[in-house]
């Protein structure tokens, strides 16, 4: 039962989390992009967006965590590792670091270099919300919920 | 006419253009069911779940065999990137997605159903046309931003997947090389002949990082879409075939 409960707390502060992420980064939608790597993107006025922000979750559980900083579990991100610690203040998280995330993979590659000058760049841009279906990326969060969980086990461990 | 079921820790979803075809709904989401009791490590009674509890070679079901030698030949594929052993167990689940999609799909096709997509966690396989016979229209969604599209593509009957991370802010850096933050990959879509291809590849190239896109550059029939933190998109030499008002 207490791990149901532990399960229902990580989803919302999983949810609560993201959320406010998603608030704090409503950056300047990027006008049209040139080639070059070296141009100062300027923020444009469009404002196609998919939806409007979800609402944030109405139950909030207000875990009273113990203060300080809790390092997660290394979980498996499938191409490579996912760890974060949580800092918690006042009871509650305040912040949530990457320690080890799958880019930082250290494992070189041989790549045929070759390739570079065929490949072409743009700055990303909003467009039009008006498509069939979505593609995105999904499985990385099940690494980050796994770590996060078991940091905010032992900040509820006495 | 569309469904979704939550199924596989991820939400699924068909949609179908003819009337006749919604009967097939069950038959599809029973697929993905069974696929998640035979794959799925979360299960402690999954058959993979038993290999990892030391199950012999030889009780191995042909099925489970047959996608594990699969899970190899990408490894091979990949420089090792792929790689479904960690800390001596096997999971197979980044495989095991497009390789589902890519089966339900067919099961579809077997039906006499052409014109339908199969979405499940963001990899897509589409066929033929969706309503009025337009082209299946697939938007590729902002890593810094989840409610955001950034490049709209068509596509007939390709498979499209999204390897990524949409999890950052100022809290997740590098704090040993601040600048690193710029240059990482946040998300790489890959466009392929079918999804099983293009999951397969998303995930291998994605571990790669920047080298990833080049490496999917290198391959027939693949077509890639990077972003990196700078907010720069990267895409490979016929990428551009596949997009709206290119």
């Amino acid at each position: 039962m207490r791990k149901y409960l532990l399960g229902l707390i990580i989803g919302v502060v999983f949810v609560a989390y993201s959320t406010i992420l998603r608030h704090q980064h409503s950056e300047p939608i990027i006008a049209p992009g040139t080639l070059s790597q070296n141009s100062s993107p300027i923020p444009s006025n469009s404002t196609n967006t998919v939806n409007s922000t979800p609402p944030a979750p109405s139950s909030t559980t207000t875990a009273q965590y113990k203060d300080g900083t809790y390092t997660g579990s290394v979980e498996n991100a499938y191409y490579g590792n996912v760890q974060v610690s949580a800092i918690i203040e006042n009871g509650k998280i305040s912040t949530v670091n990457f320690l080890q995330s799958p880019d930082e993979n250290p494992n070189s590659i041989y790549v045929n270099q070759q390739a570079d000058p065929y490949l072409k760049q743009e700055a990303i841009q909003a467009q039009s919300s008006r498509v069939s279906v979505v593609t995105g990326a999904t499985f990385t969060s099940n690494a980050f919920i796994q770590s996060l969980a078991n940091a905010l086990s032992q900040a509820t461990q006495s | 006419m569309k469904q979704t079921q939550l199924i596989m820790g991820m939400p699924i979803t068909v949609e179908v253009i003819d009337i006749g075809a919604l009967k097939h709904f069950k038959t599809i989401f029973d697929y993905f069911r069974k696929v998640d009791d035979r794959y799925s490590t979360y299960k402690q009674d999954s058959e993979i779940s038993q290999i990892n509890t030391g199950l012999p070679k030889s009780k191995w079901s042909a099925e489970m065999k047959a996608v594990i030698a699969l899970c190899e030949r990408t490894r091979k594929e990949t420089y090792g990137y792929f790689n479904i052993a960690h800390n001596g167990r096997l999971d197979p689940s980044g495989l095991v997605k497009g390789w589902a999609i890519a089966n339900a799909a067919n099961m579809l096709k077997n039906k006499k159903v052409n014109n339908f997509y199969i979405e499940a966690g963001g990899d897509i396989q589409a066929s033929g046309t969706g309503s009025d016979r337009t082209p299946w229209t697939v938007g590729i969604r902002n890593p810094f931003n989840t409610e955001e599209i950034i490049k709209i593509i068509t596509i007939a009957s390709e498979g499209v997947a999204t390897s990524g991370i949409y999890i950052r802010g100022q809290h997740i850096y590098n704090p040993i090389q601040p600048e690193k933050a710029l240059i990482e990959v946040k998300s790489l879509t890959v466009i392929g002949p079918n999804v099983y291809e293009a999951d397969r590849f998303a995930t291998a190239a994605f571990a790669m990082g920047k080298k990833g896109i080049e490496f999917v550059e290198t391959i027939p029939g693949l077509e890639a879409y990077m972003v990196t933190g700078d907010k720069i998109a990267t895409y490979t030499s016929g990428f551009d075939r596949y997009v709206v008002n290119a």
